[in-house]
């Protein structure tokens, strides 16, 4: 086990590096400048200006290595600085955004919160409503309450998070005025009353993701469920007289839950990528929002950094599945 | 009864006025839609307009533009004029005196060395201001004392308000910008998104592309100013979002830039929470005619030089008819509504220097009809295209991607066509568009299209550097990697001398007649550039805001300090 985490750790040092030549040749090679978002008033001579400063005409190769030492040498020394404040990286050039002229860390540290309160409120509330529903459909097969939680899932999963997004602000922001339609950034959490505000705009955010996410999971549920409930174990548990109770909370969701833990920890990084479309639709100030923005403005370090970091979690959250599948089932070995 | 009603308001409203600003603070808060939320507060580092009049609250220059364009003092005692002797008499320098017992809202007094810092600033190499050209042509800043400041110029400089004036050059203070200096600048992040500043408001947060959240400056100048405790300025969503959040709803007091279609904004009126206010300023819409040939044919690097002139569009006639042809009343009523005009000028103000040109708005597709034909152009193998030595009237014609612009574009197809003129219409993503990258061939400056649309406006209310855009030798070519104000690719030789002239004119009146004549032989002599619309800004404010006017040459945000809660 240990040889093969280990493996799967070296390989992915390559895989990563690869990614993120590819993601950097493939934004730099779009079309589109970050001068765009230079007024015109401003005169040809200081605009060539600006743009030197920012080092946006260096050649592609300088810049990619420059990108690499901040991404991997400098950025990790300001978080070593920061957590014991020392002041090592002092005088190293970090990353800066394009459109901010200001550390692009600054913005993603700034945004980590929003994106995973709701976001991952969002998975979580997701999981939760999955798996009972998935379970159930199964066990109940071609009943009403599967036919009606297979359509559920399919309109859920196939239905766009823009039209689902404004439907409900239309429904219960404009008519009904029960929840905000625009998500308050500003918003502290100190007493109930502040608590109650943040439950609330939260409320229509979370439906909206949390929808897409259950219609997803309760498939894996229900697809695995079914596997299991024809196999011999099951068939063995009912003759020893074991009640369906324990039949189908017991031994059947334990073993069905092995695919689908994986399939929740693959689904991890998304959290992190946050969800551009939902996070426009409600003015969330999260991962996803800052990413459209930086396309946007042509902000060539910020979507490197952000979608790099995706890679990274992707990958990573892989290996993190392929481990917990073989804890989980004792019939996987890797050697 | 309604306008009794109204009129009753409005004098209700103006007894209150006096008594809502009686004290710092007392009006609670009020919330700032800008739709492009806010990245930076130096406007030294972002030049967005969003970043520069959100940096306008905080950062102030000596002296601002008033709603008219006329210069008044802000951190400035007086303003300097010739007459009281602040500007030299040759032009050549200009003494600001600031106004006794300023203080920054740190506490700290705001002295001379803060404002020739603030030139040092933005003229340290490798800091990339983007300020630069406000301090051109400068030799020296001096400060006799903590008081003065002397500005020399390199050579006569009729305009001596550039540097210091108007929200895109404030003083920022020494002590905080001291560390940030050339190549360091965009390390400061805490400095350059939370400046210490002398405005009626000091950044309290500041949320990245998000939110600023700033209080009222408790050592502002004037003791009873801002009305408001704190403001909330947020971004995000678009101008019709923003509109709706004051119009509609009414979470917003003031949204920036609410430039909608005239249809939504009548809907919106009627939601009766808040008003449009609009300006005009010098923002004109034109269509610019390629004085080069931009046929592919031509081997790259040779494509829309001066070594190949256009076929076509060489000759005024088709210029003069294309711009004929064109119903300008009609794209506006499309377009824009109240937030637009037509013109036919290229400086449509400041009302000095604007050309009494209005001999394009009315459309003649007869008259269009007859200059093409008296130019040789005729149908001769009937397919209700012209043509002419065997070559056909046929025009690419190229702009930003926008939906104004492509409603402008198939109304300006369809007149066009009907005079017989074929043309083929190409949108561009803005970010390559206005990108300026020497590689693509999609840039305005590049230009391969016969004619394009697109809106530019000049700084300030001087238009010399505007005008001297159109030299011959701002020209973009292969040798500048295209870099150049002049895409059209005109050149007289006339012009030049009379550009010339102007720069070394310092009579006020003298200065606008140059310029009107300047602007003259850009269109309507030479219909080189066909201005469509003088696009003026659009916001919309609450009703229960007062004391906002809508200030087109300097930040929208500019008097901020008289804003107040209608009680």
């Amino acid at each position: 086990m240990l040889t093969y985490i280990l493996r799967r750790l070296l390989i992915a040092i390559p895989t990563l590096l690869v990614i993120s030549l590819v993601i950097f040749l493939i934004v730099d090679f779009a079309p589109g400048s970050p001068a765009s978002e230079i007024p015109l008033t401003i005169s040809p001579e200081v605009r060539a200006k600006i743009l030197e400063a920012m080092g946006v005409n260096q050649p592609v190769m300088v810049r990619y290595g420059l990108w690499l030492k901040q991404f991997f040498y400098v950025e990790p020394l300001i978080f070593y600085d920061y957590l014991f404040g020392t002041m090592h990286a002092e005088g190293l050039q970090r990353i800066i955004s394009y459109q901010t002229r200001g550390p692009v860390f600054n913005l993603i540290v700034e945004r980590i919160p929003q994106t995973m309160i709701v976001i991952g409120t969002a998975y979580l509330v997701g999981i939760l409503i999955a798996v009972p529903i998935g379970m159930y459909s199964a066990y109940r097969q071609y009943s009403w309450f599967d036919q009606i939680g297979t359509f559920i899932a399919m309109v859920g999963y196939s239905v766009p998070t823009f039209f689902t997004g404004v439907l409900l602000i239309v429904i219960f922001a404009v008519h009904l005025q029960w929840f905000p339609s625009i998500y308050d950034t500003t918003l502290m959490v100190t007493d109930w009353a502040s608590f109650l505000k943040q439950v609330k705009q939260m409320v229509l955010p979370v439906m909206v993701l949390g929808l897409f996410n259950a219609a997803e999971i309760s498939r894996y549920m229900r697809a695995s469920t079914l596997e299991n409930l024809n196999l011999d174990y099951v068939r063995t548990a009912r003759a020893k007289g074991l009640g369906e109770k324990t039949v189908v909370l017991k031994h059947v969701l334990r073993n069905s839950l092995i695919p689908v833990v994986t399939v929740i920890a693959i689904g991890i990084p998304t959290i992190f990528g946050g969800a551009i479309i939902t996070e426009q639709v409600f003015k969330i100030n999260g991962i996803g929002a800052g990413l459209i923005n930086a396309i946007h403005a042509n902000d060539l370090p910020m979507i490197q950094t952000l979608t790099f970091i995706f890679a990274f979690l992707i990958v990573t959250f892989n290996l993190i599945a392929d481990i917990l599948y073989g804890l989980l089932d004792p019939r996987i070995r890797y050697e | 009864m309604k306008l009794k009603t109204m009129l009753l308001g409005a004098a209700a409203l103006l007894a209150l006025a006096p008594q809502a600003y009686a004290e710092r603070g007392a009006d609670g808060n009020v919330n700032v839609l800008y739709w492009q939320a806010v990245s930076g507060m130096n406007p030294y580092l972002s030049s967005g307009t969003k970043d520069v009049e959100a940096a306008s609250l905080v950062l102030e220059p000596l002296a601002g533009f008033d709603e008219k364009g006329d210069v008044f003092a802000r951190l400035a005692a007086e303003i300097p004029t010739v007459e009281n002797g602040g500007v030299a008499a040759d032009f050549t320098s200009i003494t600001w005196k600031l106004k006794p017992d300023l203080k920054w809202s740190d506490g700290s007094p705001v002295t001379s060395a803060d404002v020739k810092f603030s030139h040092d600033y933005c003229t340290a190499p490798e800091g990339g201001c983007a300020q630069g050209g406000r301090f051109e042509g400068i030799a020296s800043v001096e400060t006799p004392d903590a008081a003065t400041i002397i500005v020399k110029f390199k050579a006569a400089k009729p305009n001596p308000y550039q540097a210091f004036v108007g929200s895109t050059s404030p003083i920022i203070q020494k002590a905080q910008f001291e560390k940030c200096l050339g190549a360091a600048a965009s390390t400061c992040n805490d400095q350059n998104t939370k400046p210490i500043g002398t405005g009626p408001f000091m950044v309290a947060d500041f949320k990245v592309n998000d939110v600023v959240s700033l209080a009222a400056n408790p050592n502002y100048r004037d003791p009873a100013k801002p009305a408001f405790a704190t403001m909330t300025l947020k971004g995000g969503g678009d101008a019709a979002a923003a509109a709706r959040a004051v119009m509609e709803t009414g979470e917003v007091d003031y949204a920036w830039n609410t430039q909608i279609n005239p249809d939504l904004q009548t809907q919106m009126k009627a939601g009766g929470k808040g008003v449009f206010v609009n300006a005009f300023g010098t923002l004109v819409e034109r269509i610019e005619m390629n004085m080069t040939d931009p046929s592919s044919a031509l081997p790259e690097g040779e494509r829309s030089t001066v070594k190949h002139p256009h076929p076509i569009l060489s000759d005024i006639k088709v210029r003069t008819a294309l711009s004929m042809a064109i119903d300008r009343n009609l794209l506006v009523a499309v377009g824009y509504g109240e937030a637009a005009r037509p013109t036919c000028n290229l400086v449509p103000a400041p009302a000095i220097y604007a050309s009494d040109n209005t001999g394009c708005i009315a459309q003649n597709i007869d008259g269009a009809k007859a200059l093409l034909a008296e130019a040789g152009w005729k149908d001769s193998d009937g397919d209700s295209i012209l043509d002419k030595d065997g070559k056909k009237l046929s025009l690419l014609y190229q702009s930003s991607v926008n939906p104004v612009r492509q409603d402008f574009q198939a109304l300006v197809k369809g007149w066009w066509n009907s005079i017989g003129v074929e043309v083929e219409l190409k949108a561009i993503d803005a970010s390559v568009f206005f990108g300026g990258d020497a590689g693509s061939p999609d840039t305005f400056q590049k230009f391969y299209a016969d004619v394009e649309m697109y809106a530019n406006n000049f700084d300030g209310t001087d238009p010399e550097p505007y005008l001297a855009g159109y030299l011959c030798n701002k020209i973009p070519s292969p040798a500048n990697q295209w870099q150049g104000e002049n895409v059209n690719r005109f050149c007289d030789p006339a012009y030049d001398a009379m550009v010339a002239e102007l720069g070394k004119t310092q009579d006020p009146a003298k200065r606008g007649e140059i310029s009107k004549k300047l602007n003259d032989m850009l269109t309507k002599d030479s219909m080189v550039i066909v201005p469509l619309a003088d696009r003026g800004r659009l916001s919309a404010h609450s009703n229960t805001l007062a004391g906002v006017i809508l200030n087109v040459w300097d930040s929208e945000l500019w008097n901020a300090a008289d804003w107040s809660r209608v009680k």
